[in-house]
């Protein structure tokens, strides 16, 4: 009984190392940098954290196949290596001794990649499926660039700067004109109204032209000064 | 009515005007450049020799002419003597050209800085390729920030000749930074007065912020080191002394006719010899502090990429050997590398052209210059701090600021001749003048949108001003010391100021200074004929790198026209004056 206990297990094992090798057939690579993403808060690698990992591809491959035929003892791990690195293979219950095709790994690992990387608390980056690239997630781009609408707003104060400035200009000018012609015409109006002072009409006087008293006038200019 | 002519309100404005002029884009991206190849801390000797014998009695030169003559560079020269006519014409021509091509630089800084508000900054990372299985084939081969520049900025065309189609966003942009530009020269030193408080000050702000943020980066020490060993060696390079001479003039902005203009707006008592020895010390203790700053983000930019690389080689060979993560670090690599290769020899040649040899001396050697500082290195630098937005809009506020600052004073170069001539101001008013010279300009600028533009932007900044410039300076300095005379200049100063210059300014105007921009232009001219053909840099999309080409005939031909635009301006205002009097002599005297 316990011999044949003992050729079972054995040729199992051997069965296991045959099919979960390195470079094996339908056999993929697994590279975690867990201090790398955790720095302090990193776990060590155990036999609780590998049985973790083979519980989450049984999963994947369960989601995406939806059959439940895959059982955590149907997922190889192999060579495991202190940088965390190791081979794995998931061998089908229904036909003996064959491994699930790549594709259908690789895809099941796709869809459920997010989940798997959560269970680790790691990232693409860092949970590495060597042979699976990541579909990098394009940047979110909003409708209108970001750019443009800086650069409308920065337009319209401007434009409204210099349409301020120039109207006002206009205003002055407009403003300087019209006191000028005002000017003009006040000057023109003072010399038709008669304004009488001590019962002489002043426009006698001539203010125009007057007469200037060579002793009040203030002719210091005239003189140079000492 | 004569109008009076508009002064400035107050001193200050006028200093002002005269550093955000003089303090420009050179100050940032050149002067860093020339000190880290020409010796670091030991190019500040020759540099402080020229400020002295060049810098200073040129500028007092040009402002004291402007402040006596109270007309812009045309006016100016021709009260001097009526055959220098040409002189003022060649400033306004050079200061045209100068406008054409300068106003891209701030089209291109409002582009980055639109596009600093977003997260994560546009030029961090590459996009990605059509079907998101990696990054942009040309991002991969360069690095993000160049490529932001050369293809999503420029959308640069491999060689001069492929012109390609002008780009939206960045005629858009050119036309933003015109509308600014007309905005702050609208009403003349009404509104130019007030813009160069705020343009002249504000880059100051930043760059104490800079400074600040920049000494705490980690890495920063080894740039200013770097920067500040002096390799005094280099001083017996006739190189550095004709680059410090050549920084000196052209930092300064002299010969442009826009100090002319400025010092045309100054009461006539200013004293204008105190402002120039201000203006010019201001002008390169900001060089010297934007150069502080340059280093630090030099040493943080190569400190960062150095680590990067250690730390790409590390994993590397990590994920080689599987080896426990941490055993590999950047003190043991070396020993490690050498056990690897002792005990898996054939695995180690194979990785061996992968496994690069990290330096940071390489880093740091990397000497830019240009708008490849401006808008690469310190674009790269800033996507690796923290809160990269803020730094981002700071930097492209303070480029804009600068930039703003020289514009206002190329275009108050080309403005005052022309609102000084009755014959145009009685037909249009201000207004209206400034605005058709801004959109000459803005059209004509239309040609550095294109997709070869920044080819054509290189050789306006190589050849638009320089040669003409150094001609340009020459024939003022000849002309006030020799041909008014420099006794009676003398005499002007002292009605204005209050006293004669002393001894040094004198020497410095009769003699020094003539002959160091005399030995310049030889040395210029000479560089010019040896060098035979002249090349370019283009960029090759395919090797994501730049490449060295000749210009074709038709360039070539361009870089002639510029030139000789402006340097015969001086010859034929001169003939055309004398041929005029000879009429003018003759016609008198057939009818007397």
């Amino acid at each position: 009984m316990l011999r044949v206990l003992l050729l079972t297990l054995s040729v199992v094992a051997i069965v296991h190392a045959e099919l979960c090798k390195p470079d094996a057939q339908n056999a993929f690579k697994v590279r975690l940098s867990i201090k790398t993403a955790l720095g302090d808060n990193a776990y060590a690698w155990d036999a609780n954290e590998e049985y973790l990992f083979k519980a989450m591809v049984a999963f994947a491959m369960r989601r995406y196949s939806s059959k439940s035929t895959t059982q955590i003892s149907n997922v190889l791990v192999c060579n495991v290596t202190d940088r965390v690195s190791f081979w794995f293979v998931v061998t089908d219950s229904s036909k003996n001794l064959t491994t699930v095709p790549e594709s259908e790994v690789e895809a099941a690992i796709r869809m459920n990649r997010n989940r798997i990387n959560n269970a680790f608390l790691l990232s693409d980056q860092t949970l590495q499926f060597l042979k699976i690239t990541s579909t990098l997630s394009p940047p979110v781009e909003p409708s209108t660039p970001i750019w443009l609408i800086v650069f409308g707003v920065v337009l319209c104060l401007i434009v409204a700067g210099i349409l301020f400035l120039v109207v006002a200009g206009i205003q002055q000018r407009k403003k300087k004109n019209k006191d000028s012609t005002e000017r003009e015409n006040l000057e023109e109006k003072s010399e038709e109204i008669v304004t009488v002072e001590n019962g002489i009409p002043c426009e006698t006087l001539d203010l125009k032209a007057g007469h200037i008293n060579g002793v009040f006038a203030a002719d210091d200019e005239r003189f140079t000064s000492l | 009515m004569e109008k009076s002519r508009p002064l400035w309100d107050n001193s200050l404005q006028f200093v002002f005007a005269c550093i955000s002029y003089a303090v420009g884009l050179g100050n940032v991206w050149r002067f860093p450049y020339l000190c880290q190849m020409y010796g670091g801390g030991g190019f500040l000797i020759p540099y402080f020799i020229m400020l002295i014998a060049e810098g200073m009695p040129l500028l007092y030169l040009e402002l004291a002419v402007g402040q006596r003559m109270r007309q812009g560079s045309i006016g100016a020269w021709k009260i001097i003597s009526p055959y220098l006519c040409g002189v003022g014409i060649a400033s306004v021509v050079v200061s045209f050209f100068l406008s054409m091509y300068y106003n891209v630089i701030n089209a291109w800084a409002f582009w980055y800085l639109f596009h600093s508000f977003q997260d994560p900054l546009p030029w961090a990372t590459c996009p990605l390729n059509t079907n998101h299985t990696g990054y942009e084939e040309e991002c991969e081969k360069t690095s993000s920030t160049q490529y932001f520049w050369y293809r999503q900025t420029l959308n640069i065309s491999p060689s001069l000749e492929t012109s390609g189609s002008m780009q939206w966003e960045q005629v858009l942009c050119l036309t933003l930074a015109w509308l600014v530009v007309y905005l702050c020269i609208l009403r003349g030193t009404e509104s130019t007065g007030k813009v160069v408080y705020v343009t002249a000050s504000l880059p100051y702000c930043v760059l104490i912020i800079y400074l600040i943020r920049g000494l705490t980066l980690h890495g920063a020490v080894n740039g200013l080191i770097y920067m500040f060993t002096p390799k005094l060696e280099q001083l017996s390079n006739p190189k550095t002394w004709i680059s410090a001479a050549t920084q000196i003039f052209f930092s300064l902005g002299l010969g442009f006719g826009s100090l002319i203009a400025y010092a045309s707006y100054n009461e006539a008592s200013n004293n204008c010899e105190r402002h120039a020895i201000i203006v010019s010390l201001i002008n390169s203790a900001t060089s010297i502090f934007a150069s502080v700053v340059t280093f630090s983000i030099y040493g943080f930019k190569a400190t960062f990429n150095y680590e990067s690389c250690l730390n790409k080689v590390i994993l590397l060979l990590m994920n080689a050997f599987d080896l426990e993560e941490g055993s590999l670090t950047a003190d043991n690599l070396n020993e490690m590398k050498d056990y690897l290769m002792a005990t898996h020899p054939q695995e180690y040649a194979q990785l061996s052209p992968q496994v690069k040899n990290c330096s940071l001396e390489a880093e740091l050697d990397t000497a830019v210059q240009g708008t490849g500082l401006a808008f690469i290195v310190y674009s790269e630098a800033i996507k690796n701090m923290e809160v990269p937005q803020l730094y981002s809009v700071l930097y492209f506020v303070m480029l804009l600021m600068l930039g703003i600052g020289s514009m206002l004073g190329n275009t108050a170069a080309i403005l005052t001749p022309l609102t000084d001539s009755r014959v145009i101001t009685a037909r249009f008013p201000k207004e209206v003048i400034s605005g058709a010279v801004c959109f000459i300009n803005c059209i004509i600028g239309l040609i550095f949108t294109m997709e070869a533009g920044n080819y054509w932007f290189d050789i306006f900044n190589d050849y638009a001003a320089t040669l003409s410039l150094l001609l340009i300076v020459l024939v003022e300095t000849i002309a006030v010391c020799y041909i008014y005379g420099i006794r009676r200049f003398e005499k002007d100063l002292h009605t204005m100021i209050g006293h004669k210059p002393n001894w040094y300014w004198k020497i410095m105007w009769a003699f020094a200074s003539p002959l160091l921009i005399v030995s310049l232009f030889i040395f210029y001219l000479t560089d010019y004929i040896l060098t035979g053909t002249l090349q370019y840099q283009a960029w090759d999309a395919t090797q994501g790198q730049l490449v060295t080409k000749d210009y074709p005939g038709y360039a070539r031909a361009m870089i002639g026209l510029l030139v000789a635009a402006s340097t015969m301006c001086i010859p034929l205002g001169a003939l055309v004056t004398f041929v005029r009097k000879r009429l003018k002599r003759e016609s008198v005297s057939t009818v007397a």
